[in-house]
């Protein structure tokens, strides 16, 4: 093999980095008709109901009809002595930090692993990437059944069979174990996205500077420390923002495998929110829930954004 | 550049290949269970059917109706991303090629639709749709995919254009040809790589959906598959034979797409993501 590499491609970004504007491009302008109707739309269905919606979190709406009064910040005080949308905050951010941790680690180890001279690299990208276009929904049923508490079902029966029997739970009905149980099938379907973004970061650290640093002596942890890592920062933001926004709002698979219990135990924010609304009837109530969990999005987007951006710069 | 095969290749090829096997036990555990009756499921709970039975697959097409819940799917699917491509990549040629403060502030309108949740607007959007009689139509739910995913999409065609040089463009308005034509022509054709991407996204994730096609569509007989599935195993929970059919067959049409546009898929999810 020749030591002849291609220039490493923007590994991930798209061309044309936003908020940045390409000048003079020409003086022919399309006109602004061009994006009236995607902003119609935009505007309907997302600006005018989100303005809406931090809008009633003021008020005591039912959510029939248009009978409403203002209440101040009544709702943001029953929220913080609400134990239930408190333990939900509790477990949303329990479930985020799980998820993104242990997803991201095992991503990128399944990346480390496939990104080799292995001959089945490219038949085991497909399988740990195939859950990710599946329904979270099938999943979750899937999941569901391998939880199964009986002693002779899924997991616990597999455990018996490998001779580790003493180990088998009631995963889902162990108010202690459910989150967990949880979190662990969101990793399942997810470690694949982790997996392929950072495939993509590999694929662009220059194969010259693991062959200079081999030379100069350096193992297999030194180069992943001094050399892979800092050149994977930007498929670690891009990870991490997408599997901490999963993670906050997490919803589908806490509804089909748990609905929230047993108990309290699994409710996150935005099951809390959508029970609260479609269950109580509660709708005030429910938007301003959904309003704490739109402002947990944006700050956890800043603050990331601006932290991974500056490691990027710095790496 | 990456040596040959080694011993040490061998082991790490070993261990992901153990890996894989762990991971897909779910799966096997799930295929099996569909191939068997009750009593196979009793007393070999993890063993191969024997004999393999098929009337779990048939009994559960029929009870989920998965048939018109698949065409369901594929209709709004389909609608929404032509509409999403359309729409998207007309309003992303007029941001990214107008340098106008008007033309920066929408863009940015438009990024703020990606970090803002849709719990938000989850209820007045509900009474809106509701407002308009759609609420159990396609039509309902096609808008809201559009709504919903434009910013995305939005964000994907722009930063694509930005990188395309406006000669093409501008020797065809010179020639004579309409803003419409110069982009339906000209500048379209050139956006293949990024349509690719923003198809493939928006594919999967409207396909998928659960949440708002279970508000929109419970019980108007237009269910999407997700919410076919939701009701069916909730209906038949301890009939597990016939509930793990049900789940391969709703899973089976994505994972076969999948298996055919593999390349394309990975690719996709992996390049047209923000950085």
């Amino acid at each position: 093999m020749t030591a002849v590499t291609a220039p490493p491609a923007a590994p991930v970004a798209p061309p044309g980095k936003p908020g940045r504007r390409r000048k003079g491009s020409g003086g022919i302008t399309p006109p602004w008709l061009f994006a009236a109707p995607a902003l119609l739309v935009y505007a309907l269905v997302m600006l005018y109901p989100s303005i809406a919606g931090a809008g009633s979190a003021f008020t005591d709406w039912s959510g029939v009809g248009e009978q409403r009064s203002f209440t101040g910040l009544a709702n943001f005080r029953e929220l913080v002595h609400d134990d239930q949308a408190l333990g939900a905050l509790r477990n949303t951010l329990l479930l985020t930090l799980a998820i993104v941790v242990v997803q991201n680690g095992i991503g990128l180890l399944l990346a480390l692993g496939v990104h080799t001279t292995i001959k089945s690299r490219m038949i085991l990208r497909v399988i740990f990437f195939a859950p990710v276009v599946v329904s979270p929904v099938m999943v979750s049923f899937l999941w569901k059944y391998v939880y199964n508490p009986a002693p002779d079902a899924g997991l616990n029966a597999a455990l018996n069979a490998i001779g580790l029997g003493a180990l088998r739970q009631d995963w889902l009905g162990n108010p202690s174990l459910a989150i967990w149980s949880v979190a662990f099938t969101v990793i399942w379907q997810c470690a694949g996205y982790s997996m392929v973004i950072f495939l993509a970061g590999l694929e662009g650290v220059p194969a010259e500077l693991h062959e200079s640093a081999m030379v100069d002596g350096a193992g297999t942890i030194a180069r992943f420390r001094h050399i892979t890592w800092p050149l994977l920062a930007p498929a670690v933001t891009i990870n991490v923002m997408l599997s901490t926004v999963g993670g906050l709002t997490l919803f589908t698979q806490i509804i089909a495998m748990t609905n929230g219990g047993p108990g309290y135990a699994t409710d996150t924010l935005s099951t809390v929110l959508y029970k609260q609304a479609f269950v109580y009837g509660k709708f005030g109530y429910s938007t301003a829930v959904a309003l704490v969990l739109a402002l947990f999005v944006a700050a956890v987007s800043f603050i990331q954004i601006g932290y991974l951006r500056s490691r990027e710069t710095t790496a | 550049m990456r040596t040959g095969y080694r011993p040490r290749t061998l082991v790490r090829e070993l261990v992901m290949i153990a890996a894989a096997v762990a991971f897909l036990f779910p799966v096997y555990a799930l295929v099996t269970l569909a191939f068997k009756d009750p009593e196979q499921i009793a007393n070999k709970p993890l063993s191969l059917p024997d004999p393999p039975s098929v009337s779990n697959f048939s009994e559960a097409w029929e009870s989920a109706s998965l048939g018109s819940a698949l065409l369901n799917s594929t209709l709004i699917t389909v609608s929404s991303v032509l509409i999403l491509i359309v729409l998207g990549s007309l309003a992303a040629y007029f941001l990214a090629r107008t340098a106008s403060r008007l033309s920066y502030s929408l863009y940015i309108l438009f990024l703020v639709g990606i970090i803002l949740p849709f719990q938000l607007g989850m209820i007045p959007l509900y009474q809106l749709v509701n407002d308009l009689g759609l609420l159990g139509t396609y039509q309902g739910m096609i808008l809201f995919y559009t709504g919903i995913q434009l910013p995305f999409t939005v964000f994907l065609y722009t930063g694509f254009i930005r990188s395309l040089p406006a000669d093409y463009t501008n020797a065809a308005l010179i020639d004579g040809a309409s803003h419409l034509q110069a982009f339906g022509y000209v500048i379209f054709p050139l956006l293949r790589p990024i349509t690719g991407t923003v198809l493939i996204l928006n594919a999967v994730q409207i396909w998928n959906d659960f949440f708002t096609p279970l508000l929109y569509l419970g019980g108007s007989g237009r269910e999407t598959v997700p919410v076919r599935v939701f009701a069916f195993v909730n209906e038949y929970t301890s009939n597990y034979g016939l509930v793990a059919a049900g789940l391969v067959l709703a899973a089976l049409p994505i994972l076969i797409v999948f298996l055919l546009l593999q390349r394309y898929v990975i690719r996709g999810f992996s390049s047209g993501l923000k950085g």
